[in-house]
């Protein structure tokens, strides 16, 4: 993860406001931007939250909590949302209203109360098996300013990646297909791979995709589909 | 001496005009036949405001394996961007996107100064450029290359504020890969313009999703894509170039 802090205010003024900061705890108006920038995946519905220090949507070389595990093989935040919910957290859903398509952005405000200092976000990547991009409690800063926060792709651990069609339910094999994308997926693969060796989450090692629409391997388009990290970016400014 | 002392400071800046202001200025105190530092004459004459001049030294390394990076352009620009993620290339940087070619790119007319590398920059290699600018808009700085045995990636940084760097003040950036997003990346023969291929380079059809985003890397014969002529050797992950730049004046 790396954080570029993009309008540093004079040293002066900081010291100012991190005084004013600490002694008085207050919420905070986040402005926030989460680009896609790959140009050949689409993010479900996308969740972002700003929670206490202590909570996780998720954490690396960790096992997924059933609520993760049903959003990066299907999509469905509500488990995570509940979740969240529970814990007092500040939360958006969902801000492209559906997909969010390559390079596009999708920008909301999030008001966090005093406790939630942290800020997480999750969305399973399209195509993947249980891939999705992600943020882990993220300290947001207590000084006013824009910052940018890259993001990279993760590996729930919960199924195996054949990138072949298949289902978005939680524990069934494959990758689901929603409408938009039915198009630019390939079909009849025989499957990469039904193992899933490592079944904590850790940082995707990719799709590997194959160049044939109508048979081979994988379902993915190898030419297409495929991705580097970072596939998103973050702006948060803090008011 | 109030003139003198002007004088001298306005010159370590200066350019030859300003210079030649001043000096018309100690010949019109001296004229003044006064001894006297409060003379009006004299507070009249001296202000003109100084045009700065800023100068950068900027450092490239390709980082990649097999990837030549072509000549490198750099321009300073006011507050603009020349190319964003979700927006479709302009035709400029389609050209060196796909082509390696800087020229119009150069050309662009919000650049207020530009400068380019003389000749491609290769893998494990660096390249120092200096460009300056009196204008005092030019805030703002774009460097741009292609990776050019792809078919459109290019790699670089636009629009990034450098009014607040001092003197000798130093930054550094370790720069993704972008996909200008107007030629599909299906690595065939004739459409990679680098030696892997020797092939076309700019072609005005975009048949791609015509939209700037991030690279996803190339594929390559050796790792399925039956129609490249890439090999593993041209492979390359983020981030793929080196930059630093210095304000030196």
């Amino acid at each position: 993860m790396k954080v570029i802090k993009q309008s540093p205010i004079k040293s002066t003024l900081s010291l100012l406001a991190l005084a004013l900061a600490s002694s008085t705890t207050m919420a905070q108006e986040l402005s926030i931007t989460v680009t896609n920038l790959t140009q050949g995946l689409h993010f479900t519905p996308v969740i972002t939250a700003a929670h206490t220090s202590d909570n996780h949507l998720f954490m690396a070389s960790e096992m997924a909590s059933v609520e993760l595990q049903t959003m990066a093989e299907g999509g469905d935040i509500s488990g995570l949302v509940s979740m969240l919910t529970n814990s007092d957290a500040n939360i958006n859903e969902n801000p492209a209203a559906g997909l969010l398509a390559p390079a596009m952005s999708a920008s909301f405000n999030l008001t966090n109360d005093s406790a939630n200092t942290h800020l997480s976000l999750a969305a399973m990547i399209l195509p993947s098996n249980d891939g999705f991009v992600g943020l882990d409690s993220w300290k947001i800063p207590e000084e006013a300013g824009t910052y940018t926060v890259f993001l990279n792709a993760y590996d729930a651990g919960t199924e195996a990646n054949d990138e072949i069609r298949g289902s978005g339910a939680p524990g069934e094999a494959g990758m689901p297909v929603p409408p938009p994308l039915d198009a630019s997926i390939g079909m009849n693969g025989t499957g990469i791979t039904d193992m899933e060796s490592n079944n904590k989450v850790h940082i995707h090692r990719g799709s590997l995709g194959d160049d044939d629409m109508t048979a081979g391997k994988s379902d993915i388009n190898n030419s297409v589909q495929r991705w580097l990290n970072p596939v998103a970016k973050l702006t948060i400014t803090v008011q | 001496m109030l003139t003198f002392t002007t004088h001298k400071k306005i010159t370590n800046k200066l350019t030859q005009q300003l210079l030649l202001v001043s000096l018309l200025t100690l010949g019109l105190a001296a004229c003044n036949d006064s001894d006297n530092d409060n003379s009006p004459e004299e507070v009249v004459v001296v202000p003109v405001t100084p045009a700065m001049e800023y100068s950068y030294s900027l450092t490239l390394t390709n980082l990649t394996y097999g990837q030549p990076l072509s000549p490198v352009a750099v321009t300073l620009h006011g507050d603009t961007r020349m190319w964003q993620v979700g927006q479709a290339a302009s035709v400029a940087l389609e050209k060196l996107a796909e082509s390696g070619d800087n020229t119009d790119f150069i050309s662009l007319e919000d650049n207020l100064a530009s400068t380019s590398a003389e000749g491609p920059l290769l893998p494990g290699s660096s390249v120092t450029l200096n460009i300056s600018t009196t204008e005092p808009m030019a805030d703002y700085l774009t460097v741009v290359t292609m990776l050019v045995n792809t078919n459109d990636a290019f790699s670089g940084l636009t629009g990034v504020d450098i009014s607040t760097l001092a003197l000798n003040q130093e930054k550094s950036w370790r720069l993704n890969v972008y996909d200008s997003g107007t030629e599909k990346n299906n690595e065939a023969v004739g459409t990679i313009p680098g030696p892997a291929d020797g092939g076309v380079g700019y072609d005005s059809t975009r048949d791609d999703i015509d939209l700037v985003g991030y690279h996803p890397g190339v594929v390559s014969k050796d790792d399925g894509l039956s129609s490249s002529v890439l090999t593993q050797a041209h492979r390359f992950d983020n981030p793929a170039v080196k930059l630093t730049i210095t304000r030196t004046k």
